[in-house]
């Protein structure tokens, strides 16, 4: 087993397909809220397998694309200065403020550097004494340890010159929210199986009761999300509510706990926006005090940025499974990978952008017919 | 961005106080840390994330689901209809 290959296997796909249409007797909808899962589903038509009425709403689980406006404006501003190393993950580079992306910054002469694994940024620190290496330290909790690191070694070595910009995110209060909604249509979830590899799910235990939603953390790969929707649906027609693991290989009710206590001791829980969504209390991480001393915030003063977000965009809809691209008028005509007008097209995860990959956008005008194709398995 | 692939650990070493692993993905060897997951060794395989290995895979789990699968595939076979002489007469 190479835990990659088998889990693509299409004869197995149409089994559990089948299974799903042979025991679904009413429609339901079912969110992914992992921007990495709706990448997937997209990529092997995985929605397009499914019976008709079993409807797969894409959730916010992108970092890139629930990154405010304003923070990427903060970074803009702080990679733009002469004494500075900026260092990002590669998604963060097309993102455009409202001024142009890194990589216009970049060409325009801003020391601007793609890194694999936040740890690169000591690396760059060692070789660059006299400059100030900041991080764009994004993500939901699967890449916590890894920022968390930075900043833990960062001051165990006296890398004073190391510093980070958070923007981190939490998928639990963000599920809490979209289920409170009025308009909200969920009725189950496929859990994000990395962001519990490190959390575990015992967090998800008290929504899935209080708000009687089933919900199956799910893996990445076509059987997985296949399986998992097959897990959601059974519960849902038995009218039961409670978490399920479909990702059992990789992780199990306690997480990483490890890695959660590197986490802790360097960040604790904040209120933060979601572009797209607004303020959600408690759902993010910040720096706790002990180590101000690595916060890009405090270090560049950079002013209260005010942005303004196109008003045509519904991504605020589309993330919380309202609606769906199509509804869009702007989606695959103003509004492209290239031309992003908000945070679900911005990066390669965002339903937006994965539905345009795939040459959704080309359909546009027959969404109302049956699908007639499914692609994408191997 | 949640990316995480699995890979296997090829060998062990410390760099800088840390524990890191060369971990093969297909024809692609990369380093990883190892702090994560201290209960890995070599020839396991492990989920890496953005440098950092954040779980090790379960072997015994892996085949369990794969079985479920495999058992569920051999019951749809089953749920084929059955063909009698009373049916045979009849389109399907």
């Amino acid at each position: 087993m190479k835990y990659i290959d088998e889990y693509r296997n299409a004869r197995l796909a149409r089994s559990i397909v089948s299974e799903i249409r042979r025991i679904q007797t009413r429609p339901w909808v079912i969110m992914e809220v992992c921007g990495g899962q709706t990448h997937s589903i997209v990529k092997h038509g995985i929605d397009r397998l499914l019976p008709e009425g079993v409807e797969l709403v894409h959730g916010p689980g992108c970092p890139v694309c629930v990154t405010p406006l304003e923070t990427i404006d903060k970074a803009h501003a702080i990679a733009a200065k002469p004494d500075v190393i900026f260092c990002s993950f590669g998604d963060m580079l097309r993102v455009p403020g409202s001024h142009g992306d890194l990589f216009t910054l970049k060409s325009q002469g801003a020391d601007i550097r793609v890194v694999y694994s936040p740890l690169d940024c000591l690396k760059i620190a060692r070789a660059n004494p006299e400059k100030k290496i900041v991080f764009f330290a994004i993500g939901f909790e699967t890449t916590a340890p890894a920022n968390a690191m930075l900043v833990f070694r960062a001051r165990q070595e006296g890398a004073k010159n190391v510093s980070v910009l958070v923007s981190h995110s939490l998928v639990p209060p963000s599920m809490t929210y979209i289920l409170q909604s009025p308009q909200n249509r969920v009725q189950g979830f496929l859990g994000p199986g990395h962001v519990c590899t490190i959390m575990g799910y015992r967090e998800y235990e008290p929504i899935s009761e209080r708000y009687k939603v089933p919900i199956a953390i799910t893996g990445f790969e076509p059987l997985d999300l296949l399986q998992g929707t097959l897990m959601v649906v059974r519960q849902l027609e038995k009218g039961t509510a409670t978490v399920e693991n479909q990702y059992s290989r990789v992780l199990d009710r306690d997480g990483n706990v490890t890695a959660r206590k590197l986490v802790n001791s360097v960040f604790e829980v904040s209120d933060r926006k979601w572009r797209g969504v607004g303020w959600i209390s408690k759902s993010g991480y910040k720096l706790r005090w002990e180590f101000r001393e690595h916060d890009a915030e405090r270090i560049f003063e950079v002013k209260e940025i005010d942005t303004n977000e196109p008003a045509i965009c519904i991504s605020g809809q589309i993330l919380k499974g309202i609606k769906k691209p199509h509804d869009c008028p702007a989606f695959g005509t103003l509004c492209t990978p290239l031309t992003p007008l908000g945070a679900t097209m911005v990066s390669a995860e965002g339903a937006c952008a994965a539905y345009y990959a795939y040459g959704r956008h080309l359909d546009k005008q027959k969404t109302a017919a049956a699908p007639t194709q499914v692609g994408g398995i191997a | 961005m949640c990316l995480a692939i699995p890979g296997k650990v090829l060998e062990e070493f410390e760099r800088d106080g840390m524990r890191m692993a060369k971990v093969q993905f297909g024809g692609i060897v990369r380093e990883a840390s190892l702090d994560y997951v201290p209960a890995a060794q070599v020839g396991d395989y492990v989920l890496v994330h953005v440098g950092f290995a954040i779980s090790t895979v379960n072997a015994e789990e892996a085949e369990h689901t794969y079985q479920l699968l495999e058992e569920m595939d051999q019951l749809t076979e089953l749920d084929a209809p059955v063909v009698d002489e009373v049916s045979a007469r009849k389109p399907q």
